[in-house]
């Protein structure tokens, strides 16, 4: 279980996400939702431990963040380096590999298996700079697949992604999900939420409501939602609230 | 002029150019894949700052004990990380950039180290420090050169993989507890180390050149990073060799010499490279394959 307690994640002094307390489930399978600017990524990036926390904290059992899996956005990853695909979908096997330990032969063939899962078979010489923007991420789904962690964390899976693509990758979310893994997924399409995902999360800054996705998904929160994310206060006092 | 006495007689007949080309060789192997890994990081233009950072603990050095290697080098080495690591403090600090830190540091450094050696020695020790001889390399210089080169190739081949993660995916390195800041203060740390072994010998402002120009060449021959850092150091060799010839045969300052032969290949490189040459490009522009 991921457990916030009046979580507050900042961004030069003002609140990305504000007095968030929740918890989501061990096997749950939940989508963050909300409209641009409501910190869903700032909370994921808090959850996998790579934003400070301005107040209140993140409660994991001890060791699970360094074996969460985190899918940040593409474009926090250089394609320019000429590096093959599957030297990058074997880093997901950092702890086994670490810095300088070989690949095993083992290893090598879970690369070739996590790369068939998400249609990428054959791609293994390929440079992650020939890739288009689908099987990039393709790839990056075979780098969590190599990772076998029990809670996935995944920025936007599905930006700028064809339908084919996003349906595959839907699939290996959903085998996650069944395999009992916890999947917490920022995204945008909420007609996707509500047929692909059991629980919601719909923030703007501020949780509006948290629960099963036909209760969360509903125009009054949409609605409040909206309004939260455009109200903007540069000379807003500093904040008293305790929880 | 016959073929030997235009390439073999200068090193079969005189020592000094033996040990010139050794320490070449030595630089190329050391510093040719530390720069392929800075082109790779967008870092060529630290590379250069940090080569100027040296000078004020190198000028220091040689204030304090004349042209002491040790001294020099161990100052240069000092006073190029002491500007490496202001910098990455500035920048994670301050809303500056880390190119506008390098640049606003390295300058004050250059600077002072002028002033140093100017007030303290003649112009022809500040040329010495500025273009250093190559032709003058003895053993203890031969030594610095090839322990760095070998300590280089060690810690290359050690940190690769995190190095490159590092280049590709610094966030997911982190994540997964991959030794993110230190692959990264690593690769400073191998820069300024090979910069300080061929500033004894090509000198300040020219140790930078052997180090970034087959880096750059290098990405017209090969693809992916381990042949890029073969091809970088054949030819950082190729250009300590030719240009040491001309040095020799046309009385012409090494360090430039060198450096001129890398840039020559560089062009060499950008024109017929196998790998995006402009000239494969101009030629290919209206073909295209069928599938």
């Amino acid at each position: 279980m991921i457990e916030l307690r009046n979580l507050t994640v900042a961004h030069r002094g003002h609140p990305a996400v504000h007095h968030l307390s929740g918890a989501f489930e061990a096997g749950s399978l939940t989508a963050i939702v909300g409209p641009n600017g409501a910190g869903k990524s700032s909370l994921l990036g808090a959850i996998a431990g790579q934003l400070p926390v301005a107040q209140g904290d993140v409660k994991v059992e001890p060791g699970l963040r360094r074996r969460m899996a985190w899918l940040p956005q593409q474009a926090l990853l250089d394609r320019s380096v000429p590096l093959d695909v599957a030297d990058l979908v074997a880093l997901g096997a950092w702890a086994h590999i670490g810095s300088s330990r070989a690949l095993i032969a083992a290893l090598h063939e879970r690369v070739d298996a996590a790369l068939a899962a998400v249609g990428l078979a054959g791609f293994q010489q390929r440079l992650i700079g020939e890739l288009s923007a689908g099987q990039l991420q393709r790839a990056l789904f075979a780098r969590v697949l190599m990772q076998d962690a029990p809670v996935i964390l995944l920025d936007e899976p599905f930006n700028a992604i064809d339908a084919r693509t996003t349906a595959d990758l839907l699939v290996v979310v959903a085998r996650w999900h069944s395999e009992g893994r916890t999947v917490i997924a920022v995204l945008h399409d909420l007609e996707q939420v509500r047929v692909h995902f059991d629980r919601a999360l719909l923030l703007a800054r501020r949780c509006i409501a948290w629960g099963p996705v036909a209760e969360v998904l509903c125009a009054e929160h949409l609605l409040q939602a909206r309004r939260m994310a455009e109200c903007w206060d540069e000379t807003a006092p500093v904040c008293r609230e305790v929880a | 002029m016959t073929p030997y006495e235009l390439l073999i007689a200068p090193f079969a007949d005189y020592g000094f150019m033996r040990r010139a080309l050794v320490a070449c060789a030595a630089l190329a192997l050391g510093s040719a894949p530390v720069g392929v890994l800075l082109v790779l990081r967008r870092m060529s233009l630290v590379g250069d700052a940090m080569a100027h950072a040296l000078l004020p603990g190198a000028a220091l050095g040689f204030v304090l004990a004349g042209f002491s290697l040790w001294a020099m080098s161990l100052g240069g080495f000092v006073a190029a990380l002491a500007v490496a690591l202001a910098a990455g403090w500035l920048t994670r600090r301050t809303a500056q950039r880390e190119d506008a830190s390098f640049t606003a540091l390295y300058l004050i450094a250059l600077a002072g180290g002028v002033m140093l050696v100017s007030s303290h020695g003649s112009s022809v020790d500040l040329m010495h420090v500025l273009f250093g001889s190559i032709l003058a390399v003895d053993d203890g210089a031969l030594l610095l050169v090839a322990g760095v080169a070998s300590c280089s190739l060690l810690a290359l081949a050690w940190a690769y993989r995190p190095l490159l993660a590092e280049c590709v995916d610094p966030g997911f390195l982190r994540h997964v507890g991959g030794p993110g800041a230190r692959v990264h203060a690593l690769l400073l740390v191998l820069a300024v180390a090979n910069l300080v072994a061929g500033f004894q010998a090509l000198g300040t402002l020219m140790a930078v050149g052997l180090m970034m120009l087959p880096a750059t060449a290098a990405r017209f021959w090969a693809a992916r990073v381990g042949p890029q850092m073969l091809a970088a150091g054949l030819i950082a060799m190729l250009s300590g060799v030719a240009g040491l010839l001309i040095s020799f045969h046309g009385e012409q300052a090494s360090g430039p010499a060198i450096v001129l032969v890398a840039g020559g290949l560089y062009a060499v490189s950008l024109l017929v490279g196998a790998r995006e040459g402009l000239v494969w490009q101009a030629l290919r522009q209206h073909r295209h394959r069928a599938a």
